[in-house]
This record gives structure tokens, sequence and C-alpha cells, in this order.
């Protein structure tokens, strides 16, 4: 199973990785952080192929990926 | 469970100071990953120019100098010649490289410094508010250009990684974006194989970044991204412009 | 080994800086020190150290702080107008406490000027000469030997305080062949002090930096700088004063002293007491030492090789400024012994 783990007190909202997810499972939470971004959640990880791409474009490196091994 | 993407060591927790959407965010973690990944932390000394990414020293976890504005050449050359033991780069904004850097730049990459250089250009001086810069596209609008970069008044913006890949003391120049997955990867390996080039002692190593600045262009950070592909590509075409090793 | 040789002044300065373990060598060509880029481009090659011919004076002096960040020896040597490009740098250098000497080989200005002998830095030199808060240690040699003595030393000074050492001769003393003793080999190491850049193996990483942008930690560094500053006064003090029995006291530094030296024993011959007060620390200037020389003296004679830089801290010493007189020679030309003399003559009163 994979495990999107997303460090929300970096998130800026820039929403780039919203874009890029191919499952479109990223979205912005509604929620803000401790520095005023309305920063990003994952909606369903079991739908989550690991490709990446989130992290690959994430300019503030927010995104730690894992699986099941 | 088995890490599939982490942080890359060489990076701090420290959040950064760039606005939401930055390109300096992919470039840090890029020039990070391609570090970790040759073992090279632990003999990094980065020269950190003047300008945004003036802060570099907070984000990076190794050895880091701050230069005078556009000097971060010479002072790379200082520390690699005293020291060739040393994994020694500059990351350095259009600005501080092509503006008030461009005698440094030019002879450390004439000199064939065994250097890496890691160049991003945003096309506007990003810290001061997004003043003209000599990679600004022509009538692209800019704080001193506000009726459009007018050629026959400015001159046209300089291509640095083609101008570089033209010495012969080259061992590397190539410009890459960071606006897809797929120009991530191909940016990274493109780091990457400077700092190899260095290891191998090649010799000098330039790689452009087409980057985005958010906030001066006045676009949210998508729109951002679309705009280096369809407007700065068009002028900066991605390639690689000098490999001595053919492209192998 | 040490050994005695017939040298010229500008190889004697390099030859000293060599010997003194000096590990990057970085210059720019302007006369009249070019001899001593020459010089390095052989033979610092020959010892496995870093010479580079730099594009600019302005990329010279960032060379050296780039090496010197790295904990190792460093330094650059340029004249006048060159040394006005290297502001930048040293400013800089001064901010993040980076040690490096640097050498002026002084030509008259302002401007390109000409090519002759001049004490016209001297304010430069001991100003600061760039942006912001800060000094330099600054040394004025007024023959070879203390020229190579002092160059051989100034390594361990920057090192001492972490701070850049300039070094400010003129062209007489770089064009000058005398012979001089020369110091033996030193082994440098590089040991780390803490803040030299050399590869976070096994230690937190570390910055060199002048930028202070937090509130308040410019202000925080620029007071340790003040009080690091002071250090260098309490500690560093460095004149020549050549006799005790005078009515009239010469302040004189550098060439213009050793030229000064053989007018007083010319004025002496003539049954006049004078001596010559010489500092050779010009920052820190001995103010102590110089107030206390001059209390006996009726009169005191400040010649310098400019329309008169130096004479500011005279009379800041002396406090008394009816006891001051003043015998400049602008325009890159070397003081006529007969001028001073001249000089001495006309005030003794």
């Amino acid at each position: 199973m994979p495990k999107v783990l997303i460090n929300t007190d970096r998130c800026k909202g820039c929403g780039i990785c919203i874009t890029v997810c191919p499952k479109k499972i990223l979205r912005f939470s509604g929620k803000f952080n401790s520095y005023g971004y309305n920063y990003v959640e994952c909606i369903d990880e079991n739908l989550c192929i690991l490709c990446k791409s989130c992290a690959l474009m994430c300019p503030d490196v927010i995104f730690t990926l894992k699986k099941d091994e | 469970m088995k890490t599939v993407y982490e942080k890359p060591h060489s990076l701090t927790d420290n959040k950064t100071i760039y606005c939401p959407g930055c390109n300096h965010g992919f470039v840090h973690r890029l020039v990070a990953e391609a570090i970790d990944s040759l073992d090279l932390r632990e003999k990094t000394v980065a020269v950190a120019p003047v300008g945004c990414a003036v802060l570099l020293y907070d984000y990076f976890n190794f050895d880091v100098v701050e230069a005078p504005h556009g000097r971060a050449p010479a002072l790379a050359t200082g520390i690699k010649r005293v020291r060739p033991d040393l994994n020694v780069f500059t990351y350095q904004g259009d600005g501080d490289l092509a503006s008030i850097g461009m005698a440094e730049i030019i002879h450390a990459a004439n000199r064939g410094e065994n250097i890496v250089v890691v160049f991003v250009n945003n096309a506007n001086y990003g810290m001061t508010g997004g003043q003209m810069a000599p990679t600004t596209l022509p009538g692209q609008k800019t704080t001193t250009t506000p009726f459009g970069r007018d050629t026959k008044h400015d001159g046209f913006p300089f291509r640095m990684a083609e101008l570089i890949g033209s010495l012969p003391a080259v061992a590397y120049s190539a410009r890459v974006k960071a606006t897809s997955p797929k120009h991530v990867l191909a940016a990274g390996k493109a780091i990457k194989k400077g700092f190899q080039n260095q290891i191998d002692e090649k010799g000098f190593s330039f790689i452009e970044v087409l980057s985005t600045c958010p906030t001066n262009w006045g676009m949210d950070p998508v729109k951002a991204l679309k705009w280096v592909d369809d407007a700065m590509e068009s002028y900066y075409p991605l390639g690689t412009f000098k490999d001595i090793d053919g492209g192998k | 080994m040490s050994e005695k040789v017939l040298i010229k002044g500008n190889e004697a300065i390099a030859e000293a800086a060599v010997r003194a373990g000096v590990k990057g060598y970085f210059g720019y060509p302007i006369t009249p020190q070019n001899e001593v880029t020459a010089y390095m481009s052989k033979r610092m090659p020959e010892l496995g150290r870093a010479f580079v011919q730099a594009e600019s004076e302005i990329a010279a002096i960032n060379m050296v702080y780039g090496a010197a960040s790295t904990g190792e020896l460093a330094m650059t040597t340029s004249s006048s107008p060159g040394i006005a490009l290297m502001q930048e740098g040293i400013s800089y250098m001064c901010g993040a406490e980076v040690p490096a000497v640097i050498v002026n080989i002084s030509r008259g200005g302002p401007g390109l000027g000409n090519i002759g002998p001049s004490q016209s830095d001297y304010n430069q030199s001991t100003r600061g000469g760039g942006n912001g808060d800060y000094f330099l240690i600054v040394y004025a040699p007024s023959n070879l030997q203390e020229a190579v003595d002092i160059t051989y030393k100034a390594f361990e000074m920057s090192q001492k305080y972490r701070n850049p050492v300039l070094i400010l001769g003129d062209g007489a003393i770089g064009q000058m062949a005398e012979t001089v003793i020369l110091p033996e080999f030193k082994e440098y190491s590089s040991k780390d002090h803490w803040w030299e850049l050399n590869g976070c193996k096994g230690r937190d990483s570390r910055s060199v930096k002048s930028l202070r942008l937090a509130e308040g930690t410019l202000k925080t560094h620029c007071l340790h700088l003040k009080e690091k500053f002071e250090m260098v006064k309490k500690n560093e003090v460095e004149y020549e004063l050549t006799g005790n029995d005078y009515d009239i006291l010469v302040v004189a530094f550098g060439t213009s002293a050793r030229v000064a030296k053989s007018s007083i024993k010319e004025a002496k011959k003539n049954g006049i007491r004078v001596e010559l007060f010489r500092p050779i620390l010009i920052w820190p200037y001995p103010y102590i030492q110089l107030a206390e020389a001059a209390k006996k003296a009726k009169k005191i004679l400040v010649v310098e090789m400019n329309n008169g830089q130096m004479l500011f801290d005279v009379i800041y010493a002396v406090k008394d400024e009816s006891r001051v007189e003043f015998l400049g020679k602008p325009g890159g030309e070397v003081v006529d012994p007969d001028e001073i003399y001249e000089k001495i003559i006309s005030i003794r009163g």
C-alpha cells in the first residue's frame, strides 16, 4: 500500500503538484498552516501509483513517498 | 515500509524564503540530490550569489561561502585552486551571473576551472523587485522596462548556455527546464553530470535552468511554468551546447 | 634556512610570502607591482601552489576571498587604482572575518595618476577603504628588509585577528634593489579553527558570510568587530623613534621616512636637535606613543608624499596644531632630502 506523507508546514500552496498528479488525488485542503498557506492534502493515498510526479514538481520538498515492502 | 522518495540529506529542514512556486526550490533540490547520489556532501563548498538565493547556507546542509554580487566564479576559482580535493560549485541568478558578474563567469569558464556553475535564469532581478535582467525577453515588461524590453534601447538577452558552450576549455554546457516531471528528471541528470565531470577532473560545467518568478511575472505558479514552456523556451532552446564526452 | 641576497623589492616581497607559506596567489598586471605577479607565476607552480592571473583586480581579490575562506593562506598584490577596485572584496572579507594579505605598491593618484612612488593612499588604507564599519591592519615598510619581515609575519597577524592585513609600500619600495636576509621556509598547516570551509565531514555545515539580515544581528556583529579592533589597538603597536634628544620631531612613514633620515643626519651635523618618529603600523596608529614623544618637541614636522593625510593623525595625537608643520610632495614624486633639510632649517625658530 502506498503512503503519501505531506509536510504541510512547508507547503506554500503553489498548487503545482495538483496539476501534475495523474490520479487527481491531491487538492487544496482549505486549511491553513502556520505561515498562512492553504496547504495540499491527499484525498485517497490508496489510488497513488507512486509515480513521484508530485515530489519531482514540488519546489518546497514537502512529499515523502513510501510503500509496503 | 520502503521509502520511494524523501527529502535529500543535503537539504536542511529550514523553510525557504522563496515565493510559492518559485523554481529555486526545484533547483536546490536537484543540486542536493546530485550531491547526495555522488556522496559529495562532506567535501562540498558552495558559493552563494547575491539575489534571492543569497541565503543558500540556510538551505544546504554543507559548507557555503557568500560572494559579492557576480563574483561567485572568482571565489570558486580561489577555493578549487588551493583545495582541489573539495567539490566546488556556484549557484547564481541571471543578474548576478550575466550582468555584474559577466567577466567572472566568462573567464572562469575560459580557464576551464574544474567547478560546476548552476545558473538559474528567470528573466528578471527577483530579489530587488523585478527589474530588467540581461536575460529579460524582448518585449517583456519589468519594473524598468514598463513598455516591454525594447531591443533598440536595451539590446538583446544573452543566451548564456550557448555563449559558455562556445569556449574551448568548457567541458559541458546545457540548458534545461523544470516545467514537468520529465523535464525535472532531465534537469537533475544534467546537474549530476556536471558534478561527475568535476570528480573526473574534466573541467568547467555549466547548467542553465529556465525558471519561473511567479511573483514578479505577476502569474500564478502553474501559469508561470507554462510561460517558461511557451515564451522563454522559444528564445532559449533547451539542449546541450558543449559536451566533451560527445553526449555520452 | 635564511639567506642573504641582492633582490628587487617586489620580488623580495613575493619570496617572503612564499617562505611564510602562502598557498594561493592571485594577481592582475599593474605598474609598479608587476614583478610580484611575474615572480609568483613561476615560483608558486614550482612549489605545487596556486597561481592565477585574474581577469581583473575585482576577480583577484575575490579569488583570495574564496581561497582564504578554506583556511589556506592567500594573498594578492596590486597598485593604487587596482586596490581601489579591490575594496568590494576587502569589505566582504572584513565583514566575513576572512584573513588574507594584500600588498599595495602604491602609485600617484587620483585616477590613473602616474606610476611614480606616492603615499596618497594613506587615507584609503587606514580608514577601511570600502563600505561599512571596519579597519585593515596596515603596515608601512620603509626599506626592503622591513618589507620582507613584515610580509613574512603579516599572514600570522591576519590569522590571529581573522582580518585582512594590508602592506602599504610604494613604487620606490617595489622597484629598488637591496641586500636582504630572506627568512626560512615556514610550514603552514591549515589546522581547523572552527570557521573554515573545508568540507563538513564529521561536523555541522558552516558558512562564511557578511550578510546579517535578522534584526539586531548586524549590530551585534559590528560590536564584535569593534571589540576585535580595540584588541588590535591595544596589542599591536609598531614604530621607530630614532633618539631622545630633540627640539624638532619629524614624523614620516615608509619612503618619506627613509628620505627624512638622511636629511636629519645632515641637520644634526649642523647642530640641529632633530629626530624621527616613524610609525611602522599605520593602523592601528601609535597615537599614545607619538603624543608622548611630541611632548618635548618644540616643532613637529610631518613629511608625506601627498597633500597631507597622515597629518590629521599627527594632529589628533599631538592635540596642538600650532606646533605641527607640514611638508607634502604629491603627484607620484619622491620627496627630496634637501627639501626636508630646508624645511627643518626654516622651522627651527
